[in-house]
């Protein structure tokens, strides 16, 4: 740390350079950043906190009803504590662009089996009290500026009324928020009996179950006792849990994360030969003066030490302040991509993490070549050509 | 005359001496070379999914789907509507037959071959007519499914992205078992993404009656589409939304392309200013390894502007090699490279080859030259104002 004062003025020998430098290594790191948050977004977020949860799904696909009266079957299962149906509505609010997920759920259930969902006692008694309420995440509410006692109307895609048409009016009787930091709340929750009714489908199918455990049961055992509940039934199950069922959704949409890391490869690659260049310019212009600092009775490892850190020293100014920018960045896509990224582009600890380790690999990956040489320099030779 | 002599003497004499400054010359170019890389990798996948979704739309058919639903899977049609249809003014008629094919399309987990994870897959219930009602597409290999049977003709780009769709081989989806009995190709476009049965075996398998989800129907020319639409949506017993083929599936292209788009494009920008700097560092050195040569040049009489002009060359051209090389790279490793995704607007897979092609390229290389010209000017303007006295003594 003594050399602390050398190695700076050496960093700003020139300074348009290691300005320039520094700038490509904050492009590279922002992107760094910002790529791999928003493909944690994509693949489902990082690890479930709370309780496990299982999903139970058409066997054949996602797309195909389950009836009704698995539900209580499912219930019987030794170590399942709740289970709770859910379908998928597919409207929008107003306009098509509008989309978010809508539920038609048991109010009591669901609330249960999503613990990280909090919302006032009064709000949930007077959803409970009206068959056409819905609730509102915090999310949601503040995306289109929605209030307690607003009438929302969703146009669904898919669900015909009895009465005619595919336009249905909820009454928004609470809005519940989130304790989980990672989770987002843009989503819409209404009553399954009231959808069963009301529908003309008609009553008796569910579009997937969900369920949560009971204390010490084995996730494992409860999906395999599900599954085979039902085998060679007209509707067969496939249990997964939740955390499995969104990163195989993810993954559908092919091979993101290849295509991030190959972009990633290609950005390192250049900043590679970016900051080594500079580095080696460097050592090159200073021969001589490292060859008097030998001649002074520097060590060859101190020597190498100073230029290493003089490399990595670079890296570390320009990756940090482009992971923080990254951070800023992601602040703002993901509050304006909210419906799509619910849990918002977050760059976490982890990538933080991965992001300092890339740059020490970086810097002394770019300055291990001039460093070396500048170690082995010797000191008439180079004092004989300064 | 004199400056452009000389701007042509000095860009030689910077090209005869750049062996000697190999090392950071080469590091803008491969900068840009990334760059380009990158930008055309990326957006070649927008280009090949648009290329797949629209190749299949043709004008001369029409898809007649329930209204408001944004994709086929979210439609239901009854037979009666269907009939009602097959009559409708503007349908194309060979003899007495409408030729219409009322369609079911149903979702069924196959693995994808590529990452081993199950994906949903279009399956398709389609009527005699189905070939009739699509352009260029038609049987390549085995047979066609027999009416009543469980048999399954499928894509050729389903085939060789999904598990288990060999000829010949029987899959199995839950309970049923079905045999695959031909394959079909539609020139590269989205329906060979699909896996096509019989409509009544589908209606049968998936339980939904006498029910249908689409009606495609050719049209007896290309203009009867606005009387076909006007036509249905008067009628009081349909309630149905009628686009060409062509408008359908370029609507359906949109979310998934738009979302790759705005991917791409801020990534090229911000590696393309990673690339400025690239650039500006290599030609900042560049002239300060040059000073002595620029000094002395410009004591012999050469003006400003040619050093200026000739230091904005050498870092376009090199911008120039960067840029070709990168696309180059790109034709090589990614065009036809074949993937498949979840089109957001389906819910359903789509099969599709990276598109590489001739004005991504041009906008790669227009990308490189800017990236050329800006990362050369400030340098180029320092060469030009290099005090001739001042880099001479330090010789």
């Amino acid at each position: 740390m003594k050399y602390f004062g050398l190695i700076w003025r050496n960093v700003w020998r020139k300074k348009i350079r290691t300005s320039l430098t520094i700038l490509s290594v904050l492009v590279a790191f922002l992107l760094f950043a910002l790529l791999n948050a928003l493909g944690q977004a994509m693949s489902g977020g990082g690890a479930m906190t709370g309780a496990v949860r299982l999903v139970v799904i058409d066997k054949v696909s996602l797309i195909n009803f389950l009836p009704l009266s698995h539900k209580n079957k499912i219930a019987q299962i030794p170590g399942v504590a709740v289970v709770s149906q859910q379908s998928w509505f597919g409207g929008f609010y107003q306009d098509p662009k509008n989309q978010f997920p809508q539920f038609p759920v048991v109010p009591d259930e669901y609330f249960a089996l999503y613990p990280e969902f909090v919302m006032p006692e009064e709000q949930m008694e007077a959803w409970k009290n009206n068959r056409t309420g819905a609730v509102i995440g915090r999310d949601l509410a503040e995306l289109y500026g929605l209030k307690v006692g607003d009438r929302i109307p969703i146009q669904s895609t898919i669900f015909t009324r009895k009465e005619g048409g595919r336009t249905w009016e909820f009454d928004i009787e609470g809005i519940f928020d989130t304790t989980d930091p990672k989770g987002g709340t843009a989503l819409l929750l209404f009553r399954h009996d009231y959808f069963a009714e009301a529908n003309t489908f008609g009553d008796g199918f569910v579009g997937w179950y969900t369920l949560r455990l009971a204390e010490g049961a084995d996730p494992v055992e409860v999906a395999n006792a599900i599954d085979l509940q039902f085998a060679n039934s007209p509707n067969e199950t496939e249990t997964s849990t939740e955390a499995a069922f969104a990163a195989s959704f993810a993954k559908q949409f092919g091979n993101i994360a290849l295509i991030v890391t190959m972009i990633l490869g290609a950005v390192f690659f250049t900043l590679l030969l970016v900051a080594g260049n500079t580095m080696s310019q460097s050592v090159r212009e200073r021969i001589a003066e490292l060859a008097v600092l030998k001649t002074l009775g520097f060590k060859d490892g101190t020597v190498l030490g100073i230029v290493l850190t003089e490399s990595v020293l670079i890296m570390a100014m320009g990756g940090l302040l482009g992971v923080a920018l990254g951070w800023l960045a992601g602040l703002a896509i993901g509050s304006a991509m909210a419906m799509f990224v619910p849990g918002g582009i977050v760059v976490s600890t982890e990538i933080v993490l991965l992001a300092v380790a890339l740059m020490i690999g970086a810097g002394v990956l770019a300055g291990i070549f001039p460093a070396l040489k500048a170690m082995r320099l010797s000191i008439v030779d180079a004092l004989a050509r300064g | 005359m004199r400056t452009l002599q000389q701007i042509f003497a000095v860009t030689w004499l910077n090209f005869l001496n750049l062996s000697h400054r190999v090392a950071s010359s080469s590091v803008a170019v491969v900068g840009v070379a990334a760059v380009v890389l990158v930008f055309a990798a990326v957006l070649s996948m927008a280009k090949g999914f648009e290329r797949t979704m629209t190749l299949a739309g043709s004008e001369d058919t029409a898809i007649i789907i329930r209204s408001g639903s944004t994709s086929e899977l979210a439609s239901g049609l009854s037979n009666e509507q269907v009939l009602i249809v097959e009559t409708a003014p503007g349908v194309l008629r060979d003899g007495d037959q409408a030729v219409v094919s009322a369609e079911l399309y149903v979702l069924v987990d196959i693995r994808k071959k590529s990452n081993d994870s199950e994906a949903n897959v279009p399956f398709r219930g389609v009527g005699p007519r189905a070939f009739d009602v699509r352009d260029s597409t038609g049987l390549t290999e085995g047979r066609m499914f027999e009416p009543g049977k469980n048999e399954l003709v499928v894509g050729r780009a389903a085939q060789s992205e999904f598990e288990g769709l060999d000829l010949g081989t029987s899959i199995k989806f839950g309970r049923t078992a079905w045999t695959v009995v031909g394959v079909f190709e539609a020139d590269g476009g989205v329906a060979e993404s699909e896996v096509w049965t019989d409509i009544r075996v589908l209606q049968g398998a998936y339980r939904r009656g006498n029910s249908f989800q689409t009606v495609r129907v050719r049209l007896d020319d290309r203009d009867s589409l606005a009387g076909l639409e006007e036509a249905l949506k008067n009628d009081p017993r349909l309630d149905v939304d009628v686009y060409s083929e062509r408008q359908f599936y370029s609507s359906q292209a949109q979310g998934t392309s738009t979302f790759i788009r705005v991917l791409g494009y801020p990534i090229t920008f911000l590696m393309a200013i990673g690339a400025v700097f690239g650039a500006l560092n290599s030609m900042y050195s560049s002239v300060s390894a040059r000073g002595k040569e620029i000094a002395t040049l410009r004591a012999l009489g050469f003006g400003p502007i040619s050093v200026l002009v000739s230091t904005m060359i050498e870092s376009t051209l090199l911008a120039l090699i960067g840029g070709l090389l990168g696309g180059a790279i790109a034709f090589l490793a990614f065009n036809g490279f074949q993937v498949s995704t979840l089109s957001n607007a389906s819910f359903s897979q789509v099969v599709f080859d990276f598109a590489v092609t001739a004005d991504l390229l041009a906008q790669g290389i227009v990308t490189a030259l800017i990236i050329g010209l800006i990362g050369g000017f400030l340098p180029a303007l320092r060469a030009a104002r290099l005090p001739v006295a001042q880099a001479l003594r330090e010789l």
